[in-house]
């Protein structure tokens, strides 16, 4: 969750740099700033990530020097057969389902709440974007507490219900996902009303204004004006929050390290457990293959989404 | 939509290049002064030196009451060698995590001294090559030799005849009882102690007189958020049974389970909570708490929790070896043994190490106030050791302990007790049936049986 960019307006081919300078001065003095950080892209990303690549096709292990024997697609072809892959696949698959909604539709709802406050908007931002700098460790621990069997806050609240023995969340394999998925939504939320934020703040009043004069209630500013005009904001939140959500990790390696059984293990950790608890470090790169195909499958279909809305607009 | 603030001009006497320079020489002078101590990790980073000469680094697992007892030990050894700069102790969560950190810092080269590490996974290390031998000339270097030990932990350490770890205690899956609801219920001894319980009709019977008289339960023992409990208690019943086979063999290649004897061991152990004898559905504080409290006579887990017993106000509890419900006696146990990870150590360090080894084992008696078992022999025989009660009343359990079958995914806190402690749980928990349980646990195992041996 760490690698976000806080880009609110996607770049647009506006006009083009104008100036015709002499180009190949500039464009050595670009390369010069750009060196920096290509060269710690290529040691830390690109590399690996090719490494990677051609460690899938081996047996390799990490307690074996060298690659190992070249198998060809046969750690693809175990992985495919491997019904714990394929859970873990389902298992991030439906923590994806179960935040990406609430966080980009209570995000947008809250934003619009928060800019309709006549004062102390100042406060609003703060109180739903501070657990958002909290990391991953500590939202854990906040939760773990909450959701502790039979003496945590949540079971103490269920026992003055009336529930005599509350379900341990964390330790159900039914709903355990979704104790991480209600602790990632209030941890994360923040961000996403922040760009909302931003989209609502750049639409002129003016517009409001015109509708209103023209007779618009509320509820059609808000389906007519608000949400066309932030259809951008939403696509750009959904993608990252998609990402984001393919990648979860932290909270549950922390929270139930993907227990109970292995009811909440996702992708990431199904590739951390087989690269080093298990030491399968070729196997271990397929999955990532498989999981970079994944990701990239749904960034390029929100490109062509994207340039669809484009030419709409 | 634009709505980017104008770039601003240069101004100011401070301009962004006198900025510039000034932060990288304030930064290159921090970096200075950091590397100038000398023995700082950084510089022994840099160098690839040794980080503290003189220092033997050890790394460990135990949390809790074994966390303290063992801060006990450590701080006997700085006395004795010198002061707080003879040793460097790093505490790890256990189970996978811990073991990838170990192997990890083995490969690359900075592994501690000495490390701690159930022997049930010492002998995946050593098959990954990543522990120094520990040949008899070592034993020596520190005065020990094989016959110091208690032959079931000192076989269980071996590798391919080899041994690879000095094990320092065992610690079986044991039964902690509530004395006062256990002589209530007409469950103790003369002498004030449970009386033997034998068979499953005894089980039962001691389990039901201890739920009449607790009016809760007669046992509770965790069944969510602790697989490997599960796994120990299963294990430790189906061993129990004539003909019971190792789940896994051949080093984990095949799939040796009885199936027909797990499934009526599941059912059986689910029969428990459908007579409302044990909680479906209770973790480890939950299932500890009961018994505390005096809703449960019996509370089922690893000796270690003694610790946490103990510090309950006016409990009076007792411990025994989980009795014999079947045909042969069994329980399911380990032991935490010290390992030397591989890597080019001089004649110096080496004899350190075994001397941090020496000092932990002579301290035995420290470490058996915990609950574990010694396996070195001078402290387990001695009358100090069979003093300590209840934690001597389960000594000869080290005879008949069963031990995890050995497979590169199998181990203490490994896959493999995952794997089947969930299974288990789930069928306590009465949301699967044990047919179906062990289909899912044999099917599960025999991927790993298939997938090709990384060690």
């Amino acid at each position: 969750m760490s690698a976000h960019t806080v880009g609110a307006q996607p770049a647009v081919p506006t006009t083009p740099s104008g100036d015709a300078a002499p180009a190949g001065g500039r464009q050595r003095s670009a390369w010069l700033f750009i060196a920096p950080f290509a060269f710690f892209y290529l040691c830390f990303l690109l590399g690996p990530a090719l490494y990677m690549f051609v460690a899938s096709f081996f047996d390799a292990s990490i307690v074996k020097s060298g690659l190992g024997n070249f198998i060809g697609l046969e750690n693809y072809a175990a992985l495919v057969r491997s019904s714990a892959f394929w859970s873990s696949m389902w298992h991030t698959l439906q923590f994806t389902l179960y935040t990406v909604p609430p966080l980009v539709i209570l995000s947008f709802v809250f934003a619009v709440l928060a800019n309709r406050m006549p004062r102390g908007q100042t406060f609003w931002r703060l109180a739903f974007f501070t657990p958002y700098i909290l990391p991953s460790a500590a939202i854990s621990l906040i939760w773990v507490f909450i959701y502790t069997a039979d003496t945590g806050l949540w079971a103490t609240v269920q026992k003055l219900f009336g529930d005599d023995s509350p379900t341990p969340v964390l330790g159900t394999p039914s709903i355990a996902m979704v104790g991480i998925a209600v602790a990632t939504v209030w941890w994360t939320i923040g961000f996403n009303f922040i760009l909302y934020l931003a989209g609502l703040q750049d639409i002129p009043r003016e517009l409001y204004e015109a509708a209103s004069i023209d007779g618009a209630t509320p509820w059609q500013q808000i389906r007519h004006l608000t949400i066309p005009l932030l259809s951008r904001t939403t696509t750009l939140v959904l993608l990252l929050q998609i990402i984001a959500s393919l990648k979860i990790f932290d909270q549950v390696y922390l929270m139930t390290n993907g227990g109970p059984g292995t009811s909440t293990r996702t992708a990431l950790l199904f590739i951390t457990d087989t690269g080093f608890a298990d030491y399968r470090i070729g196997a271990a790169a397929a999955a990532s293959f498989l999981l970079f195909l994944v990701i990239v499958t749904i960034a390029v279909i929100r490109q062509l989404v994207e340039r669809a809305q484009q030419k709409g607009a | 939509m634009n709505s980017h603030p104008p770039t601003p001009g240069p101004r100011g006497p401070l301009s962004r290049r006198s900025l510039l320079r000034g932060g990288l020489a304030a930064g290159g002078l921090g970096l200075v002064a950091g590397t100038a101590g000398c023995g700082s990790p950084l510089a022994a980073g840099l160098a690839g030196t040794q980080l503290n000469p003189g220092t033997v680094t050890f790394w460990n697992l135990f949390a809790g009451g074994d966390g303290a007892r063992l801060q006990i030990m450590l701080d006997q050894y700085r006395e004795q060698h010198g002061g707080a700069d003879s040793l460097v102790s790093a505490t790890f969560a256990w189970g996978n995590p811990y073991y990838t950190k170990v192997s990890l810092a083995t490969l690359g080269n900075k592994p501690p001294d000495v490390a701690v590490a159930h022997v049930t996974r010492a002998s995946n290390l050593a098959a990954a090559g990543l522990l120094e031998p520990i040949t008899d000339d070592v034993l020596a270097l520190a005065g020990l030799s094989a016959d110091d030990f208690s032959q079931t932990a000192w076989k269980a350490s071996q590798f391919q005849g080899q041994t690879y770890a000095i094990p320092m205690d065992t610690h079986p899956w044991v039964l902690f009882y509530n004395a006062d609801v256990c002589s209530a219920a007409g469950l103790l001894g003369p002498d004030g102690t449970l009386a033997p319980i034998e068979g499953v009709e005894g089980w039962e019977a001691a389990l039901t007189a201890g739920k009449e008289a607790s009016g809760g339960f007669g046992a509770a023992t965790a069944t969510v958020a602790d697989d490997s409990n599960n796994w120990r208690f299963f294990s430790t019943l189906y061993r129990q049974r004539d003909g019971s086979t190792p789940l896994v063999d051949d080093g984990g290649l095949s799939v040796t389970m009885d199936d027909e004897l797990a499934i009526d061991t599941l059912a059986t152990m689910r029969s428990w909570v459908e007579k409302g004898l044990m909680p479906a559905t209770v973790d480890t504080p939950g299932a500890e708490t009961l018994m505390f409290t005096g809703q449960s006579a019996f509370f089922m887990n690893g000796e270690w929790e003694v610790t946490t017993a103990q510090s309950i106000e006016g409990l009076n509890f007792g411990m025994s070896a989980f009795p014999t419900l079947y045909d042969t006696p069994a329980v399911q146990a380990d032991s935490h043994a010290f390992i030397l990870p591989r890597m080019d150590r001089s004649a110096e360090q080496l004899e350190r190490a075994m001397g941090f080894v020496t000092s932990m084992l002579d301290q035995g008696l420290t470490w058996a106030e915990g609950g574990h078992v010694p396996t070195y022999l001078p402290v387990y025989e001695s009358p100090e050791y069979r003093r300590i009660t209840p934690q001597s009343s389960y000594a000869d359990t080290v005879d008949y302990a069963v031990y995890d079958p050995a497979a590169w995914y199998s181990g203490s806190g490994s896959n493999f007790e995952t794997v089947v402690g969930s299974t288990v749980g789930l069928v306590q928990q009465g949301l699967t049936s044990p047919q179906d349980a062990v289909a899912g646990i044999r099917s599960t195992l025999e991927t790993y049986a298939n997938t090709p041996n990384p060690l």
